[in-house]
């Protein structure tokens, strides 16, 4: 993207060595960070084509274009690459362009760690994806891959996709320590912690979460290896274990891990909406810490996913009642930022439409979240659509909008082009009419009692589901408006004026367009307010 | 762009033919016992709960977005922080939350107290069917989808109860608590049916309760509600909620039903008989794996054509059948399946497709491998 | 934030990360194929040789990386601000490993507490024990519900013979790397060389008994992997810290070789401390095994 260098005579100043290899061998956060969000992009495509699959299957009753099993491995393949091969890297990517600009920093405190970060992550994808072709076919099992579906009765290739979790694991563990040290250890003289940006402050408490519990979903696939290969039986009764204690385990990270999707949103659209409200953040203590409160929370109501296994009552209890209270931290978010656009001065470029979609989509799919929270009524609506819509509510106006709101409204500056606006109001509101068509029915069909996973319903979901796959094309399409855009505006945009929105805040904003190849060489003086 | 959302509209309605809308499920059933009363009137009311605060945040969102814009001359204004505001906005919603868990924890204990039981009936979860064995009759069977092949390949048109039909539904009387004790033989399934409130996992291994007392006769169908492999969306659950009377002549019938099969064991067998009978018996045990062609689906599932098992030694291949092949989805089949079904569908495999051994295996035969 | 210099030392490009990636692809893949052959009887040479290669590449990586930064270090690049960064980030590197160890840890509470009594028909699932006529709870679980699948334990090891032993071993262990930092601290070389060696010794000797431990158990116990909840967390919880240990010893090694060749000095060693912490952990999550796994 940003191929320009400033000729500067400081140096420590030299631009990007050329070809290829720049990519490979790179140790900057900017080239980090493209090759991050790049990467992103194209798993999104990639997933997304998996839920077309799934949705072209799903138009009609009957079986019309795949067999039960590789419908299986679609839906399965579709949450893998969404979740760890979308939107978490399409966050890394974000955090490495902006936390070092957004903290005064020359760079991240762990340059060649951030790179190798990175290159683990194709890698992993294609022993991931290669799994496709293998005989015996991809994993089937779900995401969540419960034993002993994915132990004792899995496709061989679950040792490719344990191993390929590894390296995810590896990947992520090395970048979410790389985001801590240099928050804590590269921040600009002066800019103390509670100076931090909304954006850097989220990343901080994600990337605590992420080296918490990422080693227990490598821990979690190590047991699930040795129960295939060396005849271990920490998955089968028969030997004394239990399937449920790999759900605790699963789980115990899978909680905290939907939130290592969101929190990052949270920080994307709290740098956003101040701009475009022209007005300063509300509360910034207040969402500081509701947003720890938020990841503690995460940490110890994880078996609400696990309702229906028939845990003891008190446990029942206990999980029902954490997982209410966390809809009171992240209630103080959402009426924080409401309160911020309250008497401001608003105007509605793209990455604010994307942040207001984000703000009322999500709280529609945190208000299905707290339905779900509620043990007794859970019996009902556990593993049907209802949950499908619950979390693509939080994921895709949640999530992917954060990652999107972030990439418009940051574009200017990594560029140094101005990309074309009216193109991206398109993109958004194809993708939210699109997106609410796809997702909003499936509450209705959940309700009535379709189960998720299955390839084939009975008659009286057809119409919903009609309506969603039509939705889904809709909303997919769109994502290319996006893809144009983007390049469009690297080809051909005009040059982007220094602060492109009329009252950002920011050290980013600071800095020259086009940005320098290496940015704040001396680090800035922040001068603590008040 | 309003253009676009007009066109869109009407692409939708030519979608959706309106004599369907009446037919729109678009909520909850409210079910036929208590329990899933309550719990329909606890969705409800958490709903409108959710809804009331929706309404309230969006309202507020709202009208900032329409009146506080810089085109109508806004100018924004300098407060951003006020403490007083923010403990408001945190002790407000968790007595919202409190108001809500009071009444969850209600229905939760209820639906958790499953003792003094009138009938107990265990449940357990095969790769794809369910095996009902009531636990005070001798009564034990199996039950499967009834829709077919032809029905899911759009050959033929879909019954009513496409994909919701089964075999043999298990029958409960009306009036009377039922105890469902659920378990799984390979992986994790979930009993689940709405009308009943009920969804509870069957764990292999582990043994998991849940009750029932259903107050209107009726049939009421669900289905497996948890991934558990390639044919998970075709494990449908059948209940039918019938009078004592019909129950008690239900059961009558039943005993009859194995006093026959029993009977079937003693009888002479010709291989026509044998080979036609195991055919019904391989479509409906076997071919979900090994396909009705015999050529499985490799590697996962073995062909049973031209198999070294199936031609080779008759001991070895009733002891597949009969055992099953331990850690794999290959079950045991010997609990599952009468001598006359188990003899009938290992004749069958010898000699249907290529495999033309002319091997006759008898009920005799069986019963003496079993009692080895 | 009192060393801002403005000097942060930002690395030029490097091919190490590119060649790691590679390295553990190939590594990882290949140990995939590899298990997967076993499966099936035996192994072909194209599992191995990726396998290997991997591993080859992956060593080498790591002597050219680490090599870079300790050349680095000597020529004097690093500020204190990023050695403070090193330091960071192996604390947080620690409290991974610590979380990888606490999903084992809770996976043994889990079988304990939970799975293991209600299979045994106590608590608020016993009703399995319905399905397992006979079957009782008792821990050490020398027999599994199935004892066909998985097979019954003889005798379990006893906590106070090689154990015992190995824990004194670590216990002083820990002791004598914190001498030799002392020393180190103090300039006193020649202190430092016996006091790492001693280590470095201790945890060899620890890991020479794990192996026969390890060897009674298979030929004598009738302890192995295959039977039930208690061979697998116990094979899981010594096994990975048995690895654990042979990565600090590896590390103790390198150390020593660097004070060998008059790395290190008096108030510039993060390298040393790095390790000395690496190797503490071990210890106290051996403590914990010791207590949990053999003792109670
Ligand atoms: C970004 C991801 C994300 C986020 C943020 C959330 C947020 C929440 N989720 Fe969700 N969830 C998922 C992703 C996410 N979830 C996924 C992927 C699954 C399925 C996994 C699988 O099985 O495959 C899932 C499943 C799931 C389940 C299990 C369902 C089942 O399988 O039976 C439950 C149950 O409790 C749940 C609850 C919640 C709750 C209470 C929140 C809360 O955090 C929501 C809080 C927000 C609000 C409540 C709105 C704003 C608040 C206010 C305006 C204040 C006032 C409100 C009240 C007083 C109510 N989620
Ligand atoms: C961040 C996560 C994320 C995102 C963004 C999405 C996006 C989408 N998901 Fe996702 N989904 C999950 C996470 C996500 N999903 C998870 C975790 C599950 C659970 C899996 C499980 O049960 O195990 C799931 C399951 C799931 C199901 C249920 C499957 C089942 O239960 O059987 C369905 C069904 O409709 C679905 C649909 C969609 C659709 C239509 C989109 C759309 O938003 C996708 C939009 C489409 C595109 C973006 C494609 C764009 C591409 C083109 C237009 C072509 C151009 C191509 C090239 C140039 C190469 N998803
Ligand atoms: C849930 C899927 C499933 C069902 C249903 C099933 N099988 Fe199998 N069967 C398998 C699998 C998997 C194997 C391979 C086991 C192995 O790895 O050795 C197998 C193996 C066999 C074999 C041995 C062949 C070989 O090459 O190993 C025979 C014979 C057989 N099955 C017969 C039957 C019969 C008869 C039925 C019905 C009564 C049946 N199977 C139902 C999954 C199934
Ligand atoms: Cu059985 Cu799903
Ligand atoms: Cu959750």
């Amino acid at each position: 993207m940003s191929e320009q260098t400033m000729t500067h005579d400081d140096h420590h100043d030299h631009g990007p060595a050329k070809g290829l290899l720049r990519w490979v061998y790179t140790t900057n956060h900017k080239d980090i960070g493209t090759l991050y969000l790049v990467f992103s992009l194209i798993m999104f495509l990639i997933g997304g084509m998996m839920a077309f699959v799934i949705r072209a299957e799903l138009f009609q009753p009957g079986m019309q274009l795949v067999d039960p099993n590789f419908f299986n491995q679609m839906t399965t393949m579709h949450g893998l690459i969404m979740v760890f091969g979308a939107v978490m890297p399409g966050f890394v990517g974000l955090a490495n362009w902006q936390i070092p600009m957004m903290i005064g920093a020359p760079d991240m405190a762990l340059p060649r760690m951030n790179n190798w970060s990175f290159w683990i992550l194709p890698f992993a994808f294609t022993m991931l994806l290669s799994t496709l072709f293998m005989e015996g076919g991809a994993p089937n099992f779900g995401w969540t891959f419960y034993a002993p579906l994915s132990t004792t009765y899995a496709p061989e290739s679950v040792t490719f996709f344990i191993f390929a979790i590894h390296m995810m694991g590896i990947s992520s563990i090395m970048g979410a320590m790389n985001i801590i040290v240099t928050l804590f250890n590269m921040r600009a003289p002066g800019m103390g912690m509670m100076q931090m940006p909304m954006f850097a402050w989220s990343w901080l408490i994600t990337a605590f979460l992420l080296v918490a519990v990422m080693p227990v979903l490598a821990a979690v696939v190590t047991m699930m290896l040795m129960d295939i290969h060396f005849s271990t039986s920490f998955f089968s009764a028969a030997g004394g274990g239990d399937p449920v204690l790999f759900q605790h385990i699963f789980w115990f990270f899978g909680h905290p891990e939907v939130y290592i999707m969101i929190l990052p949103a949270f920080g994307v659209v709290s740098q956003i909406i101040p701009t475009f409200a022209r007005k300063k953040l509300f509360g910034y203590h207040s969402m500081v810490y509701a947003t720890i409160a938020i990841a503690l929370l995460s940490l110890i109501v994880w078996a609400h996913h696990m309702f229906t296994v028939g845990m003891p009552i008190a446990g029942q209890l206990f999980f029902m009642f954490s997982t209410m209270l966390i809809a009171v931290p992240t209630g103080v978010k959402v009426f924080n930022w409401v309160a911020t656009m309250f008497k401001g001065s608003m105007t509605f470029e793209t990455p604010m439409l994307f942040a207001i979609g984000f703000v009322v989509l999500f709280t529609i799919g945190g208000f299905s979240g707290i339905m779900l929270a509620i043990a007794p009524i859970d019996f009902q609506y556990q593993d049907t659509y209802f949950v499908v819509a619950h979390f693509h509510y939080v994921l895709v106006p949640g999530a992917v909008f954060g990652i999107v709101a972030g990439v418009y409204y940051w574009l200017p500056k990594w560029t140094g082009k101005v990309y074309d606006e009216s193109l991206g109001k398109m993109h958004f509101w194809l993708s939210f009419i699109g997106l609410n068509v796809t997702f909003f029915p499936m509450h209705f069909v959940g309700l009535a009692g379709m189960p998720r996973r299955i390839p084939d319903y009975a008659l009286q979901f057809a119409d919903f589901n009609m309506m969603a796959s039509v939705g889904a094309f809709i909303f997919g399409t769109s994502q290319l408006i996006f893809v144009y855009l983007i390049i469009k505006a690297v080809r051909t945009g005009e040059t982007a004026e220094q602060v492109p929105w009329e009252s950002a805040e920011g050290l980013e904003w600071t800095l020259p367009t086009p940005l320098p190849y290496h940015t704040f060489t001396t680090p800035p003086v922040i001068e603590v307010q008040k | 762009m309003r253009r676009l959302l007009h066109q869109f509209c009407i692409t939708l309605a030519l979608l959706i033919p309106t004599s369907v809308l009446a037919a729109w499920e678009l909520n909850m059933p409210r079910g036929v016992t208590d329990v899933s009363h309550t719990t329909y009137d606890l969705h409800m009311l958490i709903l409108w709960i959710c809804v009331g605060i929706g309404v309230i945040v969006f309202g507020v969102m709202f009208w900032s977005i329409i009146y506080h814009r810089k085109s109508r001359g806004a100018k924004a204004a300098q407060f951003h922080e006020s403490t007083t505001v923010e403990i408001i906005w945190t002790v407000i919603p968790f007595i919202i939350l409190i108001g809500m868990a009071v009444p969850a924890t209600n229905v939760l204990i209820d639906a958790y107290d499953s003792s003094e039981s009138d009938i107990d009936i265990q449940v357990t979860g095969y790769q794809w069917k369910w095996q009902y064995k009531y636990l005070n009759e001798e009564i034990d069977f199996f039950s499967s989808m009834k829709t077919t092949k032809e029905e899911v390949y759009n050959e033929v048109e879909k019954n009513p109860h496409y994909l919701l039909d089964v075999d043999n539904e298990v029958v409960v009387p009306i009036n009377k608590k039922v105890r469902f004790l659920f378990t799984a033989n390979d992986v994790v399934h979930a009993w689940w049916v709405p009308e009943l409130a009920i969804k509870k996992d069957a764990i292999p291994g582990f043994i998991n309760e849940a009750w029932t007392r259903i107050n209107e006769v009726g049939t009421y169908r669900g289905q497996c509600a948890e991934l558990c492999g390639k044919d998970h969306g075709f494990m449908p659950v059948v209940v039918k909620a019938v009078t004592q009377e019909d129950y008690d002549k239900w059961v009558a019938e039943q005993k009859a039903v194995s006093l026959a099969k029993a009977a079937e064991a003693e009888q002479v067998w010709t291989k026509e008989d044998l080979v036609a009978k195991g055919e019904t018996v391989y479509q409906k045990s076997c071919a979900a794996c090994h396909m009705a062609n015999g050529a499985g689906l490799p590697p996962a599932f073995p062909a049973l054509n031209g198999n070294e098992i199936v031609l080779g030694d008759i001991e070895k291949h009733m002891d597949v059948v009969i055992h099953g092949v331990p850690g794999t989805a290959m079950a045991a089949y010997g609990n599952q399946l009468s001598a006359v079904d188990l003899a009938a569908v290992i004749t069958y495999k010898r000699n249907a497709w290529d495999n033309n051994t002319g091997d006759v295996i008898t009920p005799a035969d069986v019963k003496a491998f079993m009692s080895k | 934030m009192e060393h801002s210099s403005n000097s942060y030392y930002v690395p030029e490009q490097s091919a190490w990360p590119i060649v790691g990636a590679i390295a553990m692809f190939l590594m990882l893949g290949g140990t995939g194929m590899t298990l997967i052959d076993l499966q099936q009887g035996d192994i072909s040479q194209m599992s191995k040789i990726t396998m290997y290669t991997g591993m080859a590449i992956l060593i080498f990586m790591l002597f050219g990386w680490f090599g870079n930064v300790i050349s680095e270090s000597r020529s004097g690049l690093y500020s204190p601000q990023v050695d403070m960064s090193f330091r960071y980030s192996m604390s947080w590197f620690i409290f991974s490993e610590v979380m990888f160890f606490l999903a084992f840890f809770g996976a043994l509470y889990y079988a304990r507490a939970f799975s293991v009594p209600w299979l045994g028909g106590e608590g608020d699932k016993g009703l399995a024990n319905m399905l397992w006529p006979g079957f009782e709870a008792t821990w050490p679980l020398m027999t599994p519900p199935n004892p066909e699948l998985f097979q019954p334990i003889k005798e379990v090891i006893d906590p106070w013979h090689l154990p015992l032993i190995n824990t004194i071993l670590l216990v002083t262990s820990s002791f004598t790397v914190t001498f030799a930092h002392h020393a180190l601290r103090h300039g006193e070389r020649a202190k430092v060389k016996i006091w790492l060696a001693l280590t470095l010794i201790l945890g060899v000797t620890f890991l020479a008994f794990q192996v026969e431990e390890y060897m009674e158990a298979y030929q004598h116990l009738d302890l192995t992997l295959n039977s039930g909840i208690y061979g697998s967390t116990f094979f899981l919880l010594t096994g990975f810290h048995g690895f654990h240990v042979t990565l600090g010893s590896i590390i103790l090694l390198v150390l020593l070789i660097r004070v060998f060749k008059g790395h290190f000095t008096p108030d510039n060693h993060f390298g040393f401390e790095a390790g000395s912490w690496y190797w503490h952990f071990v210890d106290v999550v051996w403590l914990l095994l010791f207590l949990v796994v053999y003792v109670f």
